[in-house]
This record gives C-alpha cells, sequence and structure tokens, in this order.
C-alpha cells in the first residue's frame, strides 16, 4: 500500500508510523495480525511442512532437495527458471517406495510427510497417530491438504481483493474527481452492481466460465470492487475540497497527478479497512464456492473441498469437518480482527472521543 | 416530496433495466444453452440435434438477444414471467412455491434477532465499558465471524449425526403426511430450529451492537438531558426519549438487510436440503433455466430498490427533521 515515493515522504511516514504505534496499543488487534501472519507463513512454507518428497534426501547415491525446490515453485514463474531434477519431476516417481536404506539412501523429511494429493492410507480413517486428522474418502491425508488448502484461502484473499482495489480505485477516483456525466454513470454502474445479492452475480457469472481458482478470484475481484469504489469516490469528494487540494491545483498541478499525488494517498486510510473486511469475505466465498463445487476442483485441496468431503461423509467420517471449520473461522476471525483495530485506529473521531 | 419521490422512481426505473439488461446478457452468453443441456442425455445423434433444433425454436433461442430482451420485457409488463425451460411450469408458480420457506425462515430470524439484541444493546449500552457489556460484546463479536455455512455444518455434525437431536434435510421428516396436525407441527418446528438458528446468530453481534452504538449517541443528546432533569425516571428517559429516537438508522440497516436475506443463502439452503429460493436460483444457474434465473434477478432487484425507497421515506416519516428537497 506504501505506493509513495521518497519526496513526500516524510508526511506520509510519519501518518503511516503514528497509526503504527496506535494499531500496536490494540491487543485483539495485535493478536489478529499475528494470526494474519502465520497464516501466511504457513500458506508460504507449506510445501516444507506437508510433502511427499524429502526436503534433503541422499537417493542412489547422489543428494537432492525437491520439497526446497517446491517451495521456490510458489514463486509465480520459477518454474522457468528451476526445474526438480530427473526421477523426482516425474508424476509416476515414488520416492516412498523406491527409499531403500541398505544402499545408504536417507532423508530429512518435513514435519508431515504426506503431500496433499497423495493417496496414503486407507480411505475415510479416523485420525491417528500417523494421521493426525484422519484420510478423506481417497485416502490423502487431511492434516497435509488443510495446509495446502491455506495457500487458496491466502491467495484467493489477496489477490482478488487486489483486483477489486484496482479496478475500486480507478472507478472511484474517476466519479469522485470528474463528477459530471462520469461520476452519474459510474453511480450507476454501482448501484447496479450492489443490487444483485452477492452471491447470484457470482454464480452467474462461474457458470461462465470452468471452475478454477484463478476464475473464483477473478470472479470475487469483478464482484466486491463496488464498495471500494464507493469508499474511494467519497473520500475523493471529500478532500477535494479541503485547502491542500486548493492550494496544489493553484500551484497548477494536473488532474492527474493531483489525484494521484494528492488526494489518493489520503484516501487510502478508509479504503484499506475495507480491504481487511473483503479478505475475510472473500476467503468465506472461496469455500463456500468450492464447498458447492464451483470453487477449487477435487483433487486439490481447499478448505472448502475438505468440509465438502465431510458433507458427502457425514455418517462415516465426521472428523473432517471441525478442522476445516476451525480454519475457516480462525482466518475470518482474524481479519476482522485487523480491520476493526485498523477502522478504530485509522478515524481520528474515535481518537478524539477516547482521548 | 413529490418531486422527491419522482426522481427516485425514475431513478429507480432506469436501475432496473440496466439490472435487466446486463443479467440478460450474462446468462445469454453462458456457455451451454437449455436445450442443449436437455438433449445431452439423447444417445442418438440424429434424434438429438432434431430435438435440439426444435427445443431451440420452442424457447425463442434463435432469436437476436434484443429481440429476446424485448419479448421478455413485454410479457414482464403484463406480469408474465414465462414458464421454466427445465420443466415448463410456471416460473411464478416455482417461486410461489419457494417463497415461503425462505420468507418464513427470513421473518422468523428476523424477529429473534430483534427480540435478543435489543435488550442487550440496551443494557450494553447503559452499563457501557461494564463487565456485561464487554464479556457479551466480545462473546457476539465471537459468533459473528463464524460464517454461517461454517455453523451449519457443526451443528448438521454434532446436533443432527452425532446426538441425532435435531433433523436437518428438508422442511418435513418422511411420515408427515400420518402424522397428527399437533405432531406435523411439531416436526416441522424441529426442522425449522438449525437453519433459522443459522440464518440469526450471525446477526446477532451486529444489530446489538448497532443498537448500542445509536443509543449511546443519542443519550449525549440535550433533550436526554432535558428529560432527566425534569426528573424523569430512568426508564422513561432511556426507553421513551432515548431508545426511540435512536430507532432511525435502525430502519435503515433493516431496509439495507432485509431484501438479501429475503433471497435465501444459496449454501444454507442447499446444506439444509431447504426448498427456497436461494436452492431454486442454484439449480436454475445449473439447469440453465433462463426465465428463472431472469425472474429471480429481477424480483430481487426490485426488493432492494423498494425496500431502500420505503426506508428512505419512512426516514421522513419518523424523523421530520429530516428533509428530502435538495
Amino acid at each position: 500500500m506504501a505506493a509513495e515515493p521518497t519526496n513526500q515522504a516524510p508526511a506520509a511516514r510519519s501518518y503511516w508510523h503514528i497509526t503504527w504505534r496506535r494499531f500496536r496499543s490494540h491487543r485483539l488487534g495485535m493478536v489478529g495480525l499475528c494470526v494474519v501472519a502465520v497464516l501466511f507463513l504457513v500458506s508460504f512454507l507449506s510445501p516444507m511442512l506437508a510433502n511427499d518428497q524429502p526436503i534433503l534426501c541422499r537417493f542412489d547415491g547422489s543428494f537432492y532437495y525437491p520439497a526446497v525446490i517446491d517451495l521456490i515453485h510458489q514463486v509465480p514463474g520459477s518454474k522457468l527458471i528451476i526445474q526438480k531434477k530427473r526421477p523426482y519431476r516425474l508424476a509416476t516417481f515414488d520416492f516412498k517406495r523406491e527409499f531403500d536404506p541398505e544402499r545408504g539412501d536417507w532423508a530429512l523429511w518435513t514435519p508431515m510427510r504426506y503431500g496433499p494429493r497423495e493417496i496414503a492410507a486407507e480411505p475415510l480413517a479416523g485420525p491417528s497417530s500417523r494421521h493426525w486428522l484422519g484420510t478423506d474418502q481417497s485416502g490423502r491425508d487431511v492434516l497435509s491438504r488443510m495446509v495446502h488448502g491455506t495457500v487458496v484461502s491466502m491467495k484467493v484473499g489477496f489477490l482478488s481483493m487486489g483486483i477489486a482495489v484496482i479496478l475500486g480505485l480507478i472507478l472511484g477516483c474517476i466519479a469522485g474527481y470528474a463528477g459530471g456525466v462520469a461520476d452519474l454513470v459510474i453511480s450507476r454502474f454501482i448501484e447496479i452492481v450492489m443490487c444483485f445479492p452477492p452471491f447470484f452475480l457470482i454464480l452467474a457469472v462461474l457458470a461462465w466460465f470452468p471452475p478454477s481458482i484463478e476464475n473464483v478470484m477473478i470472479v470475487i475481484g469483478l464482484t466486491r470492487w463496488v464498495g471500494i469504489a464507493r469508499f474511494a469516490r467519497g473520500e475523493i469528494l471529500r478532500i477535494r475540497e479541503t485547502d491542500y487540494a486548493l492550494a496544489a491545483r493553484s500551484l497548477g498541478v494536473r488532474p492527474a497527478q493531483l489525484v494521484l499525488r494528492h488526494l489518493l494517498p489520503n484516501a487510502l486510510a478508509p479504503v484499506l479497512v475495507s480491504v481487511t473486511f473483503g479478505i475475510a469475505v472473500s476467503i468465506l466465498i472461496e469455500a463456500g464456492l468450492s464447498w458447492l463445487g464451483f470453487g477449487v476442483q477435487p483433487p486439490d485441496p481447499s478448505w472448502g473441498t475438505i468440509l465438502r468431503s465431510g458433507y458427502e461423509n457425514l455418517f462415516t467420517a465426521g472428523h473432517m469437518i471441525p478442522p476445516a471449520c476451525v480454519a475457516i473461522f480462525v482466518a475470518v476471525l482474524s481479519f476482522n480482527l485487523v480491520g476493526d483495530t485498523l477502522r478504530d485506529v485509522i478515524d481520528p473521531r474515535l481518537q478524539a472521543e477516547r482521548a | 416530496m413529490l418531486s422527491y419521490i419522482l426522481r427516485r422512481l425514475v431513478t429507480g426505473l432506469v436501475t432496473l433495466f440496466g439490472i435487466s439488461v446486463i443479467s440478460f446478457f450474462i446468462i445469454q452468453l453462458v456457455p451451454g444453452d437449455p436445450a442443449q443441456i436437455q438433449t445431452s442425455q439423447i444417445a442418438d445423434a440424429a434424434v438429438s440435434e432434431r430435438v435440439y433444433q426444435q427445443l431451440r425454436e420452442l424457447y425463442g433461442l434463435d432469436d437476436p438477444i434484443p429481440v429476446q430482451y424485448w419479448n421478455w420485457v413485454r410479457k414482464l409488463v403484463v406480469g408474465d414471467l414465462g414458464s421454466s425451460f427445465h420443466d415448463g411450469r410456471r416460473v411464478s408458480a416455482k417461486i410461489g412455491e419457494a417463497l415461503w420457506p425462505t420468507l418464513s425462515v427470513a421473518l422468523l430470524s428476523f424477529m429473534l434477532t430483534l427480540i435478543i439484541s435489543t435488550p442487550i444493546g440496551i443494557y450494553s449500552a447503559l452499563r457501557q465499558g461494564g463487565g456485561f457489556d464487554r464479556s457479551v460484546s466480545t462473546g457476539l463479536y465471537m459468533l459473528y465471524s463464524v460464517p454461517n455455512y461454517v455453523a451449519g455444518m457443526l451443528l448438521i455434525l454434532y446436533l443432527g449425526v452425532k446426538w441425532d437431536l435435531l433433523p436437518f434435510r428438508g422442511m418435513r421428516s418422511d411420515g408427515y403426511d400420518e402424522m397428527t396436525t399437533l405432531g406435523q407441527m411439531w416436526d416441522l418446528a424441529q426442522h425449522y430450529v438449525l437453519i433459522t438458528f443459522c440464518f440469526t446468530f450471525g446477526n446477532l453481534a451486529y444489530y446489538s451492537r448497532f443498537i448500542r452504538q445509536n443509543l449511546l449517541e443519542v443519550v449525549r443528546q440535550d433533550y436526554v438531558r432535558t428529560a432527566r432533569a425534569k426528573g424523569l425516571g430512568e426508564r422513561s428517559v432511556v426507553l421513551k426519549h432515548a431508545f426511540t429516537n435512536s430507532l432511525i438508522p435502525l430502519i435503515s440497516l433493516i431496509g439495507l438487510t432485509f431484501p438479501f436475506v429475503l433471497s435465501g443463502s444459496v449454501i444454507l439452503e442447499y446444506m439444509f436440503n431447504w426448498p427456497g429460493l436461494g436452492r431454486l436460483y442454484f439449480e436454475s444457474v445449473l439447469q440453465r433455466d433462463y426465465p428463472t434465473i431472469m425472474a429471480l434477478n429481477f424480483i430481487t432487484a426490485l426488493l432492494v430498490l423498494g425496500i431502500t425507497f420505503i426506508a428512505d421515506l419512512t426516514y421522513g416519516l419518523v424523523d421530520p427533521r429530516i428533509s428530502y428537497e435538495k
């Protein structure tokens, strides 16, 4: 969010600095932020936490580090630069079967030894010492799927809101600053989008695209920008009339620069609050869509699909439901906590009230 | 006032037009038309193709989209929502059937929300920062963060399956028709418990916080101080003078949320096998049942616009200080 160049930095930095100091004094907000950080770490480190291939191993005389490469592959585009060595990149290669200690093979395993798509045991087994959260209907380790499901939730949460922010800010700024016909058209359009129940719109659009996590992200982004646009429009309308905006205008700053340099940075704080809540909602929608079968498709793990497997095997395998429920709840709660604290911290009126 | 109403009606009509055009085009652009879905089961390619063409002609899908849209509007004006592409039944009949299950849960949950959250909100406001205020608001906040379908899954798992206390599939048990009237009512009531709870608990935090916040603002007003100063009892000050005045924003909140409650929840209704509007919509999307989808979109939009309009007007009735001339 800190898109400000350095020449304006002192003022901008001190505002965010003050905000951060105030944020730190809110215990619940900090707890929320820490949980968000943990979720983020888990999703980034997921290949090193749960994998059917080891972090480091000696196999048939040479060293390999397949899980580390899986981790690097989390960065988009890195597949073009680095690939796993020969046997490990083959889909048919089963390291655990080929593993032979008598040949001098050894392996440093990830904390959980099962991959999210690996068929590791008999289906629908309850929790045990080998599979802490049991297995699903295909015999895949639920804990490993939970860990890798975090990636989906975080990705959808952040990227879909990224799309929504870009769209919302552009349209909101145009409507707020240009006014006139542009404002009329955009405001009417916003009203139209808001009249659809959000889930209806998503379902209608998703029937159009083949279900996949990327499409879910795009669709959520395309339907959730309206709130941000309304916020941005209102803020720009308000700030446009302030003295510093007038001063900038009378100095001859061009409109585009005025908006980007002087108006937008001051409108970002309230937008940030709605983005934080938006991430929670996106995570919720993604899990819901995956539950309905419109989101992440079955072999791939996601909290929603795990919940769905639990629902389909209610009488035989209830053990899949509570973990997925807890994960969704914790993610939503912590983003809500961060959002609430941000709102308290950013709104100066509330500050005056408390003082 | 009259000019305000007129202006709102005109912009409302424009918005409705926009909504119907956009949803019509989105629906038409979705790959896979109803004729194709219905003929996909026919094995013989020649027969399948012939039936496909006949169905397309029957549904009027070969006309250009603007013509189809015009036909739809023409029928809508005389109150005809068309027939379902899926089973040929009147769309109005299908929606009428699904309306009551959704509406009854919505109203029930709404009443429960108000009955529970109003006293909580008032009491928390009066004891602001006290033990009750803090513990209840924390508890409700946690509840608010439990997504309703997550709660639904847990309730189904524990209350429905593990402890076998309450039914969770549909509105009625299998032997419903053989039951006595009293038994039928009991059966129906049991089926309502879980789904109503799922629709209700999340709103509790929202509404009680909302009521608390508004009351806190009103309590600081001069007229409340006046009421206290002239020696009215605390009860009368709070309930008569403060609370009634804090209701105004509540009207707009109700106006904003109710249409969405009414449109049902796709996931919850699907999860509980509840024959409501949300499930009808979901199934219609899967079947590419254009007339039903259009009708549901249109009705929801109409409700959103209508109820916000009524809420804005009620403002003026409740609070004469609000002026519409601007």
